[in-house]
This record gives C-alpha cells, sequence and structure tokens, in this order.
C-alpha cells in the first residue's frame, strides 16, 4: 500500500544492540546475580534429603493453607520424587523463587509510586498493559540477546513477565484504603512514612498478597516456557516429550507442574487469607 | 473561658485558581454561579467564629453545607484558600509540613470519625495506642496509658479484640479513646455518632458528655442533627451554603432564630429536650423559714391565697414543703400554746429539679408531684426559682420565646 516500510524492527533491533554494548557491565552484573541466587537455592534446596524437603514443604503447605492441602501437597511431591523428576522441580522452584525475589523488590516500591501520584500511574497504566498483552514467547528473544542462552534469561523474562500483577495490585490495594483512615493519620500527625508502613501497607495487605499470588501463577507459567531458551528445570522435559513425541513423559512433567503450582498458589492464598492471631 | 481556637475571614475553594472564585463571591457571585462559571466548588466563604477552652461547639447543617470541610480545615486536612486560623496564639495556615504535623501531634487528639476509621489490622488496644506510637512514645508507656483510657471508655476486658468482632458502638469508642490517648486538648468529631443506631447514639451522648465534664477537652463537633446538636453544644454554629449563619446556645437559636431558614428548622424541633428549667421557671415570692412560727408561716400562705410554701432556710437551702390545711389544723389543736414552735412532722420532701435539667425530665417530675409547685435548685440546693402548671404548659406552646439573659 505504501512504497514505504516503518522500520520498525530495524529500531529495535538497533536499540537492543546498543544496550548491549554500552550497558554490558550491567548486564553481567545482573547475571551473576542471577546466577547465585538460583544456584543457591537450587543447590540449598537439593543438599537436603527429599523426603526432608518434602515434610517441609508439607509442613509450610499445613501451616499456611490446613490440612487438607498438606496432604494434596504431601502426597503430589512423592509422586514426583517417584518417576524421577525430583531435581527439575527443585531447579523450577529456584527458578521461580528468584524471579519472584526480584518482583518483589523492583514491583512493591513501583506499586506504592504509583499509588502515591497519579502522574506514575498514568504513565505506568499502559506499559503495564504492554507488558501483559505481549504474548509470552517475544520477551525470550531480548533476554536471549542480553543475557545469551541458559537459566538467566529464562529467569529475566519470567521476572518481566510477572512483574506486572504485583505492580497493579499494590497500587489498587493501597488506592482502596478506605479515605477515612488515611485522614486519621494525618490527624494524630502521621509522617509519610509511618502513614505508609502502619496504614496503607497493613490495609493493603490481602490485595498486595493477591497480586504475588497472581505473579507466582504466572512465574510459573514463564518458567515453563523459558525452558526453550535453555532454562531447564520441569519445561525441559516438557519441551523434550514435544520434541520426541513422548507422550509419557511430557505428562508426567506436566503434572508435576501442576503439582507445583498447586502447591505455590495454595500457599500464597493463604497469606492472603491468613490473619496474625 | 480564654479563646482557644479563633479562625478569621475562612474560605475555601475546591478548584485551580481559588482567588478568582473568591474574587468572584466578592462581587456578589453567588457559589452556583461561580460552580457554573469556572467550574470550582466553593466548600467555605469568609467564615468567622471563635471557639472556647473546653467547650463543645457544634457545626450543624445539612449536607453540603461546608460543616466537615470547615472542620477539616482547622486541622488543615484541607489547605484554605484564605483567610487566619488561631490556635493558641499559633496562625496554622503560616505552619509548613513539619511544623504542621508538630502542632497536630501537639493540639490534637487526632480525629473521630462517622465510620469510625479504626485500623482493622491491630486490635483494640494497639488502635488506642495508635496516636501515641506515631509520636515516638516508648511501648511500656503507651501500653500503659491505652489501657487507662480503655478503662474510661468502657472497653475493658476487649484489649485483645479486633475491629471485626466489636459493634459499631464500641468501635465508636475506640475511635474515641484513640483521640483521648493523645495527651491534647482538641478533639475533632465528624459525625461521630451518625452511623450508629438511635439507642446506642443516645447513650454515646450521654457518655460523651460525662466525659467531657472529666477531660474538659475543647470539641469540635460536626453534625447535621439537630436534636444532637443542641443536646451537646455548648455553642452552635448553623451552617448553610459555605456560611455560618447563626451561632449561639440552643435557647439563644431557638428563641431568636436569625432567619426564616433557621426558624425552619427549629420549628421541628422537640423544645421540651432543648429547653431547661432555668429559662422557664418563675422567681419565688414568698418563702417560710424554720424560725418562723406556724402562724407566722400560716399568715404568708394566706396573703398569696396559696394552698401551702416552700421552706427554705435562710441561706436558702430547700427544706420542703409546708401544706396550708396541715398547718392550720396544727395550729388548732395547740390553741392555747405561745409560743407555738414549727413542728418538723409538718414539712413535707418534695420533688425538685436543677437549672439545666431539660424540659423533659421535668414534666415528668411534675407528674409525680403530690402538691405545690416544683422547686428549681441550684447543685448546692439553694432555691433559684419555681415551676407551676401554668409556665410549664406556656413553654411547650409554639409560641413560647423564653426571655434570655441580656435582652
Amino acid at each position: 500500500m505504501f512504497p514505504y516500510r516503518i522500520p520498525l524492527r530495524d529500531w529495535v533491533t538497533a536499540a537492543v544492540e546498543y544496550l548491549e554494548t554500552e550497558f554490558a557491565f550491567f548486564f553481567d552484573g545482573f547475571s551473576t546475580l542471577i546466577f547465585f541466587l538460583v544456584n543457591n537455592f537450587k543447590d540449598g534446596m537439593l543438599f537436603l534429603h527429599p523426603l526432608v524437603l518434602i515434610i517441609i514443604i508439607t509442613a509450610i503447605t499445613w501451616y499456611m493453607a490446613g490440612w487438607k492441602n498438606s496432604i494434596v501437597a504431601f502426597l503430589g511431591l512423592l509422586l514426583s520424587e517417584n518417576i524421577g523428576l525430583w531435581e527439575p522441580f527443585v531447579e523450577t522452584l529456584a527458578l521461580v523463587l528468584t524471579a519472584e525475589l526480584l518482583v518483589v523488590l523492583l514491583g512493591l516500591p513501583l506499586g506504592i509510586w504509583a499509588a502515591r501520584s497519579d502522574r506514575v500511574n498514568a504513565v505506568m497504566r499502559p506499559i503495564l498493559d504492554f507488558m501483559q498483552t505481549m504474548p509470552a514467547f517475544v520477551y525470550l528473544i531480548p533476554a536471549v540477546m542480553f543475557f545469551g542462552l541458559g537459566l538467566v534469561p529464562g529467569v529475566v523474562a519470567t521476572f518481566v513477565f510477572a512483574l506486572p500483577p504485583l505492580i497493579r495490585l499494590t497500587n489498587l490495594g493501597i488506592r482502596q484504603v478506605p479515605h477515612e483512615l488515611v485522614e486519621a493519620a494525618d490527624a494524630f500527625g502521621a509522617t509519610s512514612t509511618q502513614k505508609l508502613l502502619k496504614v496503607q501497607m497493613p490495609v493493603a495487605k490481602a490485595t498486595i498478597l493477591a497480586g504475588l499470588n497472581q505473579s507466582i501463577m504466572l512465574g510459573l507459567s514463564m518458567v515453563v516456557i523459558a525452558a526453550m531458551i535453555g532454562a531447564g528445570g520441569l519445561g525441559a522435559d516438557v519441551l523434550r516429550g514435544i520434541q520426541r513425541l513422548q507422550v509419557g513423559q511430557g505428562f508426567e512433567a506436566g503434572l508435576v507442574v501442576v503439582i507445583l503450582a498447586i502447591i505455590l498458589d495454595r500457599i500464597t492464598a493463604g497469606f492472603g487469607t491468613r490473619r496474625k492471631s | 473561658m480564654e479563646e482557644k481556637i479563633v479562625v478569621k475571614n475562612l474560605s475555601k475553594v475546591f478548584g485551580k485558581n481559588p482567588d478568582k472564585a473568591l474574587k468572584a463571591l466578592k462581587d456578589g457571585k453567588s457559589k452556583d454561579e461561580v460552580l457554573r462559571d469556572q467550574k470550582q466548588m466553593v466548600g467555605v466563604y469568609d467564615v468567622s467564629f471563635s471557639v472556647k477552652t473546653s467547650e463543645i461547639f457544634v457545626l450543624m447543617g445539612l449536607s453540603g453545607s461546608g460543616k466537615s470541610t470547615l472542620q477539616r480545615l482547622i486541622n488543615r486536612l484541607h489547605e484554605p484558600s484564605s483567610g487566619q486560623i488561631i490556635i493558641e496564639g499559633t496562625d496554622i495556615t503560616k505552619l509548613n509540613k513539619k511544623e504542621l504535623r508538630d502542632f497536630r501531634r501537639k493540639h490534637f487528639c487526632g480525629m473521630v470519625f462517622q465510620n469510625f476509621a479504626v485500623l482493622p489490622h491491630r486490635t483494640v488496644l494497639e488502635n488506642v495506642e495508635f496516636g501515641l506510637e506515631l509520636q515516638g512514645a516508648e511501648k511500656e508507656d503507651r501500653r500503659k496509658k491505652a489501657r487507662e483510657i480503655i478503662k474510661i471508655v468502657g472497653l475493658e476486658g476487649n484489649e485483645e479484640s479486633y475491629p471485626s468482632e466489636l459493634s459499631g458502638g464500641m468501635l465508636q469508642r475506640v475511635g474515641l479513646a484513640r483521640g483521648l490517648a493523645v495527651d491534647a486538648d482538641i478533639m475533632l468529631m465528624d459525625e461521630a455518632f451518625s452511623a450508629l443506631d438511635p439507642l446506642i447514639r443516645t447513650q454515646m451522648q450521654d457518655e460523651l458528655l460525662e466525659l467531657q465534664n472529666r477531660m474538659q477537652k475543647t470539641i469540635i463537633f460536626v453534625t447535621h442533627d439537630l436534636d444532637e446538636a443542641f443536646k451537646l453544644g455548648n455553642r452552635i454554629a448553623i451552617m448553610y451554603d459555605g456560611r455560618i449563619i447563626q451561632i449561639g446556645t440552643a435557647e439563644e437559636i431557638i428563641s431568636r432564630p436569625a432567619n426564616d431558614y433557621v426558624k425552619s428548622f427549629v420549628e421541628d424541633m422537640n423544645r421540651a429536650a432543648v429547653l431547661t428549667a432555668g429559662t422557664i421557671m418563675r422567681p419565688v415570692e414568698e418563702t417560710a423559714f424554720p424560725g418562723d412560727g406556724p402562724r407566722t408561716i400560716l399568715r404568708k400562705i394566706r396573703k398569696k391565697g396559696l394552698s401551702g410554701i416552700l421552706m427554705t432556710d435562710t441561706k436558702r437551702e430547700l427544706k420542703g414543703y409546708v401544706r396550708a390545711d396541715e398547718l392550720a389544723e396544727y395550729i388548732n389543736k395547740h390553741k392555747d400554746k405561745e409560743p407555738l414552735p414549727f413542728d418538723n412532722s409538718l414539712l413535707h420532701k418534695t420533688e425538685q429539679v436543677y437549672e439545666n435539667t431539660p424540659l423533659s425530665e421535668v414534666i415528668n417530675k411534675y407528674t409525680g408531684l403530690e402538691f405545690g409547685p416544683l422547686p428549681v435548685t441550684d447543685e448546692n440546693n439553694k432555691l433559684k426559682g419555681v415551676i407551676v402548671k401554668g409556665t410549664l404548659i406556656a413553654a411547650l406552646s409554639e409560641s413560647y420565646r423564653p426571655e434570655v439573659e441580656g435582652e
């Protein structure tokens, strides 16, 4: 239709290349950090005898989500070990934990910032929309370009994909704190930090934790996809099942992903409803 | 009483260019015109008043009259557009952010809200110590203080409860306690009892008055309920359309409404709840003294054509009521005795009311009265006046306007 094609793809490529060369030190540092985190989580968990870790996770589930859920968790974990998928299970868990750690470290402050300033919120909202509607696979490309293949780009892609819900719900939760509560804090002469820590965050806690729950679920789905760029873990087994048309193996790996998802969901859903007694 | 809070020409415009709106109002434009022409909302316009130490000052008005806005201007939850707010000599409109925060901590007992605004994640005890915690008080000290106040407001035993476990009345006690725990003397209450059901509401009003007797805070109380305003307020400011149209005691407002708006308001008013024995009583024309002989007393009664007389001592302390018929019989029986002393068996105890007793209660007392007028005394039992049937009926009639002191 037009004689001229807008060189969108050239721009993006150029921008990525520019960042890659100019900010190499940053990407290297980040890379090292992620490597360090994932490996420590993984080695730490693999250091324990599987049964010990299974009991620990079951206990946490019991504490957070009651005994019924803990039985499901216990049986699921035993099954995972039994079919020989224990190591990929732990690896996937380590990837998710690392990505979520970064999500919390960045998402919480960004959410608070957005809640406090309408202008920041106005800028952030379309960016978050964009991030959430962009197909998950697309994140893999820049991740690979900046960090090569392996677990680091996998974590990065997961982190980017899982970030928006926490920011959104932190923002929402703080904005939904009843106006009178904020006025009350002001009337007593609260500083803005006191207001945040003693009123807004505690009251918004349930919403923020719902955001964390969503974020973890999204993160888990992305970690599996990230196997395509060599992130390892359960995704790798699923991928292998697809590539070799081994239905049985693929199903087993998929089932363990579901087990992990159920456990993580129950535990984090428990955060929001639990009240200190 | 000294003046605690002085407000001078205070205005608040919600909008981008308050000065423009204020100028238009000065040129005689109405609030509605400003809203239409400039898309700016005038909350409060050119309000001046002062609040005395330890009084309950009520801001009364319908919704949209600007009463809550005015209250929030006083602790600068809303920024004033123009005017001054002088609290104990400090013009708080001039304070910077940090100074304002310190000022609020020092002078304001926070605020008490219609929907309680207690923190749902904290126990009653933790809620009550909230203000002290913000001020950085030591944990031990604030716990101690909070427990003390919890006892005063009648929440003992609920220290560890969460707000979700409490009823509305109890939640508002937590709100009150949270304010009282802070060592400050100005209390702002915004429709504090409006969300409570009528019985609890009356009870809380009584308790507030009782607390006020002990704590002597300076209270600014916002309400849309005239009965509540008249019951609680030492003085009441009636607001309409962002302005104060009348300030006065309940009786001043009822007896001399400033304009038709106020008049239409107070017309529906339950007069018996506002008027007090002190305003409707009549002066006592004659009393008997124990030193008077029975014959002298009888003469006093006959002279006035009454059926009996009140007896006081020489310090005007009320002793009781003497009936003419009994007195005459007594004199008859002891015809030959000279001098005849007064016998205390002739003295009847009588119902009595205080000057500040509301008319509704006066009526009850009057109904229980066996004979004679209803005496009105001060708290030292000194006789101040009497109420007879005629005054009572007159006071309850629509056209009645009590004489207000200073007129």
